[in-house]
């Protein structure tokens, strides 16, 4: 299946959740490679080779991180899976580990093998505490086979693996925030340096992977780094999970190769099957709420004319003037009959919500955006509204302990650059904006 | 081996792992950058408020690139051959006069009632980089003021969140009964359920509040502090050493706290921070209860440091409350 | 004043333990490092409200006790994450995601819908204590909107007749 290729392939078998039927389906068979014929040093190689890049959001090369773990003798290293996925728009992780948990826990034991940890976590956000019980339940079954716990496989390496819940914080899927978490605290990001890698979880060196990239270790250790950076363009390897939502007429998680067209992954029939309702497109967020929304005739195309891709590279291209990123590949796509002035004040109340409100910048800047928006959808907006916004987005943007200001900012500042006509028209026409929306805008004619 | 780095120009050697607040510090003058919530006696304070952030033109002599982002120089270490702009960075000034406008977007700007006034580093720093006018339109947040325990009182509407009241509980009491409650523009420092901090050192609280989110009950509206004259004096302590400085108007004791350095932190007295015990603070406000060495320079640039004490008012101001 | 909910503390309350949640908090103390007890605390808490419904300051207490942690760190993390009750909650806890995606596919309108059918405001319990409606930010369920999470069940896909099947299946304990 085209949009089901590594990670997605045995998705649709049924009973895969289980240990039987997803070992029947060669699961598990990279573990006994990794162990059986390869040293750690050999996996990180593999991983390395296979360009993969973090799947949380930042894309920052997966081999990489793990080659900056400090590895001081005597004290214990960790390797902790980040499933606290909370982005809005994004829920790929959700649907891995519910479907096909198995694929979670054999990327584990490999990246836990490859990084010498013989103590994992997996912290997973609480409210999908019925998927903890479906990843605790594979995780009995992963130890009665012999795949888990004391030499494994007679490899004579050892690794317990436990899932953790939060308890209700976005922050925490920031890395040191989900440490503190995980250590039974409040979810507040920690000052860096020292990172994770030199003082992590309990002081000690600590790898955190998102899930998918976690998942992706498993048919990078069987087919090899190279066949996983054959697919896809450029800096761009191997496949992501795509969450698509909004008004699409097929919503859902998609396995896509790097390189995919947006225009393909949106109106192919593959993919979403374009707008829900035989709608046009308005905007796209294509990354997650934190990045830049795109308006709908930059969202196929890029500003110079080309073919926008579903590449970390391609989604940037023009940077914050007229592209966005790819993120967390939670693509939230907007009809022409929704409201971008309410959309922004909406995710300005999430960030708001979600604020640790530890450093000043975001704890105020995030409130006072939100109360400001909150004025404008509502009909009691004033025309230096606007400029104030812009203003209180680049106060926050990189003065913040934690990326949650810039992820804070950035959806702020990108609506009033590209929709400033609808913002202006939302305050010049209070009562009119709260029963019709303002429509599409137009494209500004390039001279 | 000690590392050289330069700040505004001005170069400085010090031990390696060192913040570059505090090499500033060794600078003194326009270079240090202002500090809310770091505090350098209490390890583990610092990064959250931003006031000091800084532009760091060069990371090092190995790798000279600028950081892109302003990075808080209270938890920062310096490099060897770092270059740092701090007073004369005109990006710096900005994005600190924007720190100082989210500080002040909630703070209620009660000076005129509230007893930190004149000592006030928030009050020291919009004087500073605020703006005359305020942006925000908003309805503020507000708490009401609790007493917690019979010496303290907590007005949350004033506090800036810099956590160091947590910091002091955690490293000078056996027993934290406060902490930092709910999260992001409703964060507040709270017992939760009605509980007086009591505890030989909660005094200390008072010292280290930046603003005046936490004062002493036993001098609330007693007087301005500029009205009163710092005195050095001592007491032999079985808890503290019993050093302090002691505020007087004539004859009488009006309050007692550590004694602070320019930083507006306690200081260090043969080599150890002179934190005060309860007793002390608070339990001995007659001029006989203390050996008076003499007057206190405050040395810092607030209101209280332009030599307008009560030299020439005849009586404090009444109590008002 | 905060904006935040209150504690609610009846020193008259007795608060023990069954055995059954004893257990479960052991077994989770058992799976962190001795000395990292702590650890344990965010899924005792979840393991305490399931008991409760919600955390009373006592039971906050006797957690501390039990993990040998100060109160108030039960205090602060209790309060920083959303998913804990500080204060009585209905039978049924309805939390609604109200964030971008959910609102793309009609989450006002549902609110709306569901403050109408059960006659309270989000935040407030129905009279006969069925029902508590909460608005939740992002649930992660985005392409699968509106939706809503009621105890570890996420029902999505909805749609305001699906959502008053769903009320109805509750209340007639069709749901539990």
């Amino acid at each position: 299946m085209k949009n089901r290729r590594l990670l997605l392939e045995h998705v649709d078998v049924p009973g895969i959740d289980g240990i039987d039927v997803y070992v029947k389906q060669g699961g598990y068979a990279s573990l006994e490679k990794a162990l059986k014929k390869m040293s750690p040093e050999d996996v990180v190689e593999e991983v390395k080779k296979s360009g993969l890049r973090g799947r949380g959001g930042a894309g920052f090369p997966t081999g990489m991180k793990w080659s900056f773990l400090a590895k001081p003798e005597g004290v214990p290293r960790y390797l902790v899976c980040n499933a606290d996925e909370s982005e809005p728009g994004t829920f790929k992780d959700r649907y891995l580990m519910e479907k096909i948990p198995h694929l979670l826990i054999e990327g584990m034991i490999l990246s836990s093998f490859a990084l010498g940890a013989n103590q994992s976590y997996i912290y997973i956000r609480g409210e999908f505490m019925y998927v903890l019980n479906i990843l605790e339940k594979a995780i009995a079954e992963a130890y009665a086979k012999g795949y888990l716990g004391k030499n494994i496989l007679g490899s004579g390496y050892d690794l317990d693996l436990v899932v953790t819940p939060g308890g209700g914080a976005y922050i925490c899927g920031e890395e040191t925030a989900l440490l503190e978490s995980l250590e039974g605290k409040r979810g507040n990001p920690r000052i860096k340096p020292p990172f994770p890698a030199v003082k992590g979880l309990w002081g000690c060196p600590t790898v955190v992977n998102n899930v998918e990239s976690i998942a992706a270790v498993v048919p990078i250790v069987r087919d090899g780094g190279d066949a996983y950076a054959a697919i896809g363009i450029g800096r761009s390897t191997g496949t992501k999970l795509i969450s698509a939502c909004g008004n699409l007429a097929r919503p859902g998680v998609y396995e896509i190769d790097l390189g995919l067209s947006v225009e393909e992954f949106i109106y192919g029939d593959d993919y979403c099957r374009g707008i829900a309702n035989g709608k046009q497109l308005k905007a796209c967020v294509p990354g997650g709420s934190s990045v830049p929304i795109l308006p709908h005739f930059l969202v196929t195309k890029t500003a110079t004319g080309e073919d926008r891709l579903m590449t970390y590279e391609s989604l940037a291209e023009g940077g914050f003037a007229s592209g966005s990123m790819l993120g967390s590949g939670g693509f939230i796509v907007f009809d022409e009959d929704q409201c971008i002035v309410r959309n922004t004040w909406n995710f300005a109340r999430f960030y708001a919500h979600e604020s640790c409100g530890q450093c000043s910048p975001c704890r105020e800047g995030t409130g006072w955006m939100e109360k400001v928006l909150s004025r404008i959808e509502h009909g009691q907006g004033h025309m230096h509204d606007i400029d104030l916004l812009a203003d209180i987005n680049k106060k926050i943007e990189g003065n913040t302990i934690c990326p949650l200001g810039d992820a804070a900012a950035w959806p702020v500042a990108a609506a009033i650059h590209h929709f400033r006509e609808e913002f202006e028209w939302h305050i010049k026409h209070p009562s009119e904006a709260q029963t019709r929306n303002y429509g599409l805008i137009q494209q500004p004619v390039v001279a | 081996m000690m590392v050289k780095v330069t700040i505004d120009g001005i170069e400085v050697e010090v031990e390696p792992g060192t913040s570059i607040l505090n090499a500033a510090r060794k600078i003194g003058g326009d270079a240090v950058p202002p500090a809310m919530c770091y505090y350098s006696k209490l390890p583990g304070t610092g990064g959250k408020c931003r006031t000091c952030l800084v532009e760091v033109a060069a990371g090092s002599a190995a790798d000279p690139r600028p950081m892109p982002k302003l990075v808080a120089s209270c938890s920062t270490p310096v490099q060897d051959g770092m270059v740092v702009n701090n007073k004369t960075s005109e990006r710096v000034h900005n994005n600190r006069g924007g720190v100082v406008e989210f500080l002040l977007a909630n703070h209620p700007l009660d000076c005129p009632i509230c007893d930190q006034a004149g000592e006030c580093h928030l009050q020291d720093l919009g004087y500073e980089h605020g703006s005359a006018k305020t942006r925000y339109e908003e309805e503020r947040r507000t708490f009401d003021p609790i007493d917690i325990g019979n010496k303290i009182k907590l007005h949350m509407n004033r506090c800036i969140l810099c956590y160091r009241c947590v910091f002091v509980a955690n490293q000078l009491t056996e027993n934290r009964v406060h902490g930092v409650l709910h999260r992001g523009e409703h964060a507040e420092i709270s017992t939760f359920i009605e509980q007086a901090v009591e505890n030989d050192f909660s005094g200390n609280m008072i010292d280290v509040c930046p603003v005046g989110a936490l004062t002493d009950r036993t001098f609330r509206f007693k007087s301005r502090v500029w009205f009163l004259k710092p005195m050095e004096a001592e007491r032999s302590c079985t808890k503290c050493c019993g050093k302090a400085v002691v505020w007087m108007f004539g004859n009488d004791i009006y309050r007692v706290t550590a004694r602070k350095d320019k930083y507006g932190e306690v200081e260090d007295i043969d080599g150890k921070t002179a934190w005060l015990c309860n007793d002390c603070r608070f339990e001995h406000k007659s001029a006989n209860d203390w050996n008076i060495a003499g007057p206190r320079v405050i040395n810092r640039h607030s209101v209280i440091s332009q030599g307008k004490y009560a030299t020439s008012m005849e009586k404090p101001v009444k109590r008002i409350g | 004043m905060s904006h935040t909910s209150q504690p609610v503390f009846d020193p008259n309350e007795v608060v023990v333990f069954s055995d059954s949640v004893i257990q479960q908090m052991n077994e989770v103390v058992k799976k962190f490092p001795q000395d990292k007890e702590k650890s344990a605390l965010i899924r005792i808490l979840h393991i305490a409200q399931a008991e409760y419904g919600w955390l009373s300051v006592l039971v906050m207490n006797k957690i501390a006790e039990f993990l040998k942690i100060q109160s108030i760190e039960v205090y602060e993390v209790a309060t920083f994450y959303t998913m804990f009750h500080l204060q009585p909650v209905g039978k049924h806890v309805l939390e609604v995601c109200r964030t971008g995606p959910c609102m793309l596919v009609g989450s006002d309108q549902l609110i709306e819908h569901m403050e109408n059918k059960l006659n309270i405001k989000v935040g407030e319990t129905t009279s006969d204590g069925m029902f508590t409606l909460k608005t939740a930010e992002c649930l992660g369920g985005c392409g699968y909107g509106p939706l809503l999470q009621c105890r570890n069940k996420y029902h999505e896909h909805l749609s305001i007749e699906k959502v008053d099947a769903l009320i109805e299946q509750y209340r007639n304990g069709e749901i539990q």
